[in-house]
């Protein structure tokens, strides 16, 4: 007989709220995410998607509400801790200019606790590379110097370089051609399989929600309006998801022409 | 009441714009004490020291010696006219000294790396705060205060003096070059009267003022940098700032720092 799976979410929110002045974007989101499992936060722009995942790393602070990992309250000792095995894909892949594209991938091996000599740091850096579809030649190059696609690879190998438990991706094929979009989503869930990884994205590409989601969420008015395994997106008379999923314009999300 | 409402309203602006004062110093202040307390702390970057000592320091000189340069030359001229009307010519060398080491020295430097050095600093800041550069370095369990912004103001904090020790000297020798050449005063007696008249608290000073000021630059351009609103012209607003602010501080602060050095 196996053991019985933790119960205890990886990451958890609990009526998180905050807002910027008198705008109000995030009423009480309540969340949970299991060990492992792959959650995909959908809904319109400006709904706080990006500000639930600011507010877990510490980007924005929360007026209230608990966010836990672990089981534990995330405080700023244990969110350094988070920090240190956690890997982000941004939406620009905001790599640094300055650096080589090696230098990006293996930013934590070139400084800091985990620091090692340059070169193992590069071919660590390498490894990575590979792994995303990239060849060693574009190591040395900088990140102006590629396309948005090949950014996008880049910006996902330096989140994976250190085998991180939990990563964030942040609408991750935004900009990119169907093609490629694919190609990156493919991505996604293989190394999120294949590292057992807990992830969380946020995007509004429907393509991306089937491809790399386990459990879907629905944001909208500030508050998670749904949550479901991916197969029942279609199904769920959720009004909120059926108008999102088939892009009505009529509904409850509210669209201005 | 409509007679009331134009100077209501003006007055509500006033107001508005000194509060408004009062928030950035505030703002400014917590940021620079941040930063110092961030200076005594590890982790410490210094492959990022010292690149910025090279960017900061290194690549400022021509800018700051071609400046000192003109400016020791232009002072000479000025001297001996101004000098001549009351048969004082043989004052060129000692005022020369005295002014760029005392204030022209310091203070054109200061200007001048603002101007170079502040507003590169808020732009790349700036940039990398709209590309979300920074919020990364967070997720890579870096912090942006210790990365980004200590080296850059311990670098211009110790870059400066030097680039103002050079300026000084560079001017004091663009007086020089233009007193015997073109003024026909002995060389011999241009040294001496510049030795002579220098003293070890007219250098001091004048080093102080460009720690002073290299410490503003960085500090106020990093602050701008960090807090660039989005898009191009949120960084085009942070780099102005950046040169505008740190100039008036420059001035400001040489204002203070001369009450201190040289009060009676």
């Amino acid at each position: 007989m196996s053991a019985p799976a933790d119960p205890t979410p990886k990451i958890a929110l609990h009526a998180v709220a905050k807002a910027f002045g008198p705008k109000v974007v995030l009423r009480g989101v309540d969340l949970e995410v299991a060990r492992g499992e792959s959650l995909v936060i959908i809904g319109g722009s400006g709904t706080g998607k990006s500000v639930t995942l600011k507010c877990i790393i510490g980007l924005v602070s929360p007026d209230g509400g608990r966010i836990e990992v672990d089981g534990a309250p995330l405080d700023r000792r244990r969110r350094e801790d988070f920090l240190r095995h956690f890997g982000m894909l941004f939406q620009g892949g905001a790599l640094f200019d300055s650096l080589t594209v090696w230098e990006n991938v293996a930013f934590r091996y070139l400084r800091g606790a985990e620091k090692l000599p340059r070169r193992k740091a590069r071919d660590l850096a390498v490894e990575k590379l590979r792994r995303v579809g990239l060849t060693a030649d574009v190591a040395d190059q900088y990140p102006a110097e590629l396309s948005g696609g090949m950014q996008k690879r880049v910006g996902l190998a330096r989140a994976i370089a250190t085998d991180p438990s939990v990563i964030f991706f942040d609408e991750p094929t935004t900009g990119l051609d169907p093609i490629m979009a694919d190609v990156i989503n493919d991505l996604i869930r293989e190394i999120v399989v294949e590292m057992g990884a807990t992830a969380m994205t946020i995007t509004h590409d429907m393509t991306s929600v089937r491809k790399i989601a386990d459990k879907v969420a629905m944001l909208h008015d500030g508050i998670i309006q749904w949550t479901g395994p991916v197969g029942e997106i279609d199904t769920t008379d959720n009004p909120y998801v059926h108008q999102f999923v088939n892009g009505l314009p009529d509904g409850p999300i509210e669209s201005l022409r | 009441m409509p007679v009331l409402t134009l100077p209501l309203g003006f007055l509500a602006a006033i107001g508005r714009a000194f509060l408004g004062l009062l928030q950035a110093t505030g703002s400014l202040t917590i940021f620079g004490a941040h930063a110092l307390m961030h200076v005594t702390v590890p982790p410490f970057y210094p492959g990022e020291l010292m690149r910025q000592l090279m960017r900061i320091g290194y690549f400022s000189l021509p800018v700051v010696g071609m400046t000192a340069l003109f400016t020791g030359g232009a002072l000479a001229l000025q001297i001996y006219a101004g000098g001549s009307r009351f048969n004082a010519e043989a004052v060129v060398p000692s005022i020369v000294a005295i002014g760029m080491v005392r204030e022209l020295g310091p203070v054109l430097s200061g200007l001048m790396v603002a101007g170079r050095v502040g507003a590169s600093i808020a732009a790349e800041l700036g940039s990398m705060r709209v590309t979300e550069q920074i919020d990364a370095l967070v997720t890579l369990s870096t912090n942006p205060m210790k990365y980004l912004v200590v080296p850059r103001v311990v670098a211009a904090t110790l870059a400066m003096p030097v680039l103002t020790g050079i300026g000084d000297t560079i001017g004091v020798m663009g007086g020089y070059l233009v007193g015997t050449s073109r003024l026909g005063i002995n060389p011999s007696n241009y040294i001496q009267n510049t030795v002579n008249y220098l003293t070890a608290g007219d250098i001091t000073s004048s080093l102080v003022k460009g720690a002073v000021f290299g410490f503003i630059i960085a500090l106020v351009g990093c602050y701008q940098g960090y807090h660039s609103a989005r898009g191009a012209q949120g960084v085009a607003q942070a780099t102005r700032n950046a040169v505008v602010t740190g100039s008036i501080l420059i001035l400001a602060a040489n204002y203070l720092l001369t009450e201190v050095f040289f009060s009676a």
